[in-house]
């Protein structure tokens, strides 16, 4: 019994990391928290489940599609949300934030409407794939879930410290007005950004479709809220960070259910918070800023 | 201090003015009710006024729920004992809205007796007016607790999840032996935490050994860890508090995982839609149910082909709960023998044995609904009756 849960607390805490990498890759770079990201991730689902169950398509078919999809999503949400109010005078530093929330509401809403405010079940003969090691039965979507965070993850770091494009984000992270001066095409920086973010949503929402068999459109809000205690807690704007986090609320939430009570599952990720901000106000692997 | 002795003066002589004035209506309108008696000869006619959700959201219900009625009407008024004439009223499923219909029902229509409103928020309100008044008010679709006990002019026959829950959980327990049993329920939620205290009590009140207590929150997607847990400690029955929208993900997440022992759920989870979202995984959920459709009687098949050859669909529970509701009312009405809503009242509480589409109806003393309601089973991805 532990060891599957382990296997549930594993598999719950890397989407939580995959989710919050969307998060804290906005937030690095452009010092704002995507409200949207969330939605965005239950539009990836939504993506999933059309294609996979209406449409019959293959699940690789699903999986590019969501990722095209959401980036595209992530693109509009940066021209028409994000933009406008970027180096604008007399525009709030809480402007974006709020237009952010504005185009969540705005997502939630469209989904109730072109898919209904029932639950979708995914049928992918993919998610059925199971096999048994003694007593523990492992679905290879748990495994794939947890492998596909880990990469990317891996890949993220990789190119953020190793990449040209990569280091123009960090300037860009670092000083948007400089890295500007110094020749980085810091426009094109940021909607990168918001594009890679916004698909990573998408692969996050295909996989929790496959993982647990249920996509709704208020699934994007609570998702979105655990993202956010989870960068919180791994550090603002840390990739290694988020993925710490994930795994520790995912770990934390599924343990709590095993020792303790279920109905305190969702407290336990913001006591975490609480506890962690007490000792470390940066978070987890946060850097402290000395302004 | 002064100031404000004055004002609550001053509010309680125009309050009291105010129930005077609605007592003096009352008393108007059951003169007018005999000579309505009269004038149908040896036919006794009756206007019964009808409070429906008819637009908004819940529009489905309020339309089932008028053309049951609709049918039901047709036929009385065909046999010729009983003349009933319906006043439908709209509520848009508010509160406000189903009192302002009440009353006019009440005051302006002067009729006999109200069936609805739709919801038991509604009840709740029109209620205690309708008992206030002297008029027999009867909800067909208000399940909630304390809906009869709201006044003596008060009635329902939906069965209440208090009657459901121990009926289907008493024949699964029958049928598997159980005695080890595991609660899962939506803590978050009015409705699936009041089954889980129905569902709460009922086991204990059957010796049941209750393993555990998991909860899960609306719009949750992993239930594994509750899931796991239950697993290792080996039910022989698995009682989930849950609307169909979760407890089909729990039921799919359950079977996955290699949990196989009967379900049983509440009135929130009987629903088609459950077989829709879960698939195979949905057999063995055991819900009871006031209405089935399938059922093999006459009178129910009956039912069934005139409700689809008139509206071109198949009824469902609240359609036939409305139906039965009618023919409650008719007769009463027969046994009373005139429109008088005292008199209308006291036959209405004396049905009993009152044999309709949904089953051997009585009501108790408080007017809440004696009857054994249907326990279905998912078996093959599909309701069946569960014996």
């Amino acid at each position: 019994m532990l060891i599957e849960q382990l296997i549930n607390g594993l598999t719950l805490g890397s989407i939580y990391a995959i989710v919050a990498l969307g998060f804290t890759l906005v937030f690095g770079v452009l010092g704002i928290i995507n409200m949207a990201h969330g939605e965005i991730f239950m539009f990836g689902a939504f993506i999933g489940v059309i294609l996979t169950t209406s449409l019959q398509a293959p699940l690789w078919v699903a999986f590019m599609s969501a990722i095209v999809i959401t980036a595209m999503m992530g693109f509009l949400l940066e021209k028409f949300a994000l933009r406008p109010l970027r180096n604008k005078q007399g525009v709030s530093h809480l402007a974006p934030l709020i237009s952010t929330i504005g185009v969540s509401i705005l997502l939630e809403n469209l989904s109730h409407h072109l898919f209904g405010a029932g639950n979708h079940p995914f049928r992918a003969s993919f998610a059925q794939i199971s096999f048994e090691i003694g007593s523990v039965t492992i679905y290879l979507v748990q495994l794939v879930i947890f492998v596909i965070s880990v990469i990317l993850m891996m890949a993220l770091s990789f190119w953020l410290g190793k990449t040209k494009a990569g280091k123009a984000l960090r300037a860009t992270a670092e000083n948007l007005e400089t890295a500007s001066l110094l020749g980085v095409d810091t426009k094109r920086i940021i909607t990168m950004t918001v594009i890679i973010a916004s698909a990573m949503g998408g692969i996050a929402g295909i996989l929790v479709g496959m993982a647990f068999n249920s996509v709704t459109p208020q699934m994007g809000l609570s998702m979105g809220l655990k993202g956010l205690a989870i960068i919180i807690l791994g550090g603002m704007g840390n990739v290694k960070g988020a993925m710490a986090g994930g795994l520790i609320l995912g770990l934390a939430e599924t343990f709590i259910v095993v020792y303790g009570d279920s109905g305190y599952r969702d407290a336990i990720a913001f006591l975490a918070i609480i506890i962690i901000l007490l000792i470390r106000p940066q978070g987890l692997f946060g850097q402290k800023i000395s302004a | 201090m002064k100031v404000s002795l004055k004002k609550v003066a001053q509010f309680s002589v125009l309050s009291s003015l105010l129930v005077l004035a609605a007592c003096g209506g009352g008393g108007e309108q059951a003169t007018g009710e005999k000579e309505g008696q009269a004038a149908g000869g040896g036919v006794i006619t009756a206007d019964i006024g009808v409070i429906s959700y008819i637009s908004g959201p819940g529009a489905a219900y309020g339309e089932a729920i008028t053309s049951g009625l609709k049918l039901a009407q047709k036929e009385i008024n065909a046999k010729g004992d009983v003349e009933i004439n319906l006043l439908i009223e709209d509520s848009a499923g508010k509160q406000d809205q189903a009192l302002t219909a009440a009353q006019k029902l009440m005051n302006s229509e002067n009729v006999t007796a109200i069936i609805g409103p739709t919801l038991s928020t509604e009840m709740n309100v029109v209620g205690p007016e309708a008992d206030l008044n002297g008029v027999p008010i009867m909800g067909t679709s208000t399940t909630a607790e304390g809906i009869p006990q709201l006044g003596e002019y008060v009635f329902r026959n939906s069965i209440p999840e208090a009657l459901a829950i121990p009926a289907s959980m008493t024949k699964a327990i029958e049928k598997y032996g159980a005695k080890k049993v595991a609660i899962l329920y939506g803590n978050d939620d009015v409705f699936t935490k009041s089954g889980f205290d129905t569902m709460k009590k009922a086991a204990e009140d059957m010796d049941l050994e209750i393993l555990t207590i998991e909860t899960f929150q609306k719009g949750q997607s992993d239930y594994n860890a509750q899931l796991t847990k239950i697993k290792g400690m080996n039910p022989d029955l698995i009682l989930a508090s849950a609307l169909y929208n979760e407890g089909a993900v729990i039921m799919d997440q359950a079977r996955k995982m290699g949990i196989d022992v009967p379900f049983v759920g509440g009135n929130g989870f009987n629903s088609p839609e459950v077989i829709k979202i879960a698939g195979d995984a949905a057999n063995g959920l055991i819900v009871a149910t006031p209405w089935y459709g399938e059922k093999d009687d006459s009178k129910v098949k009956e039912f069934v082909s005139k409700f689809e050859e008139e509206y071109g669909k198949k009824p469902d529970q609240f359609a036939a709960q409305a139906y039965d509701a009618l023919y409650i009312y008719a007769e009463a009405l027969k046994n009373a023998g005139e429109a008088d809503r005292d008199a209308f009242r006291d036959a209405l509480a004396q049905v009993k044995d009152f044999n309709g589409i949904l089953g051997n109806f009585s009501f108790d003393d408080e007017g809440d609904v004696v009857m054994d309601p249907t326990v279905l089973i998912i078996e093959d991805g599909q309701f069946k009756e569960f014996n």
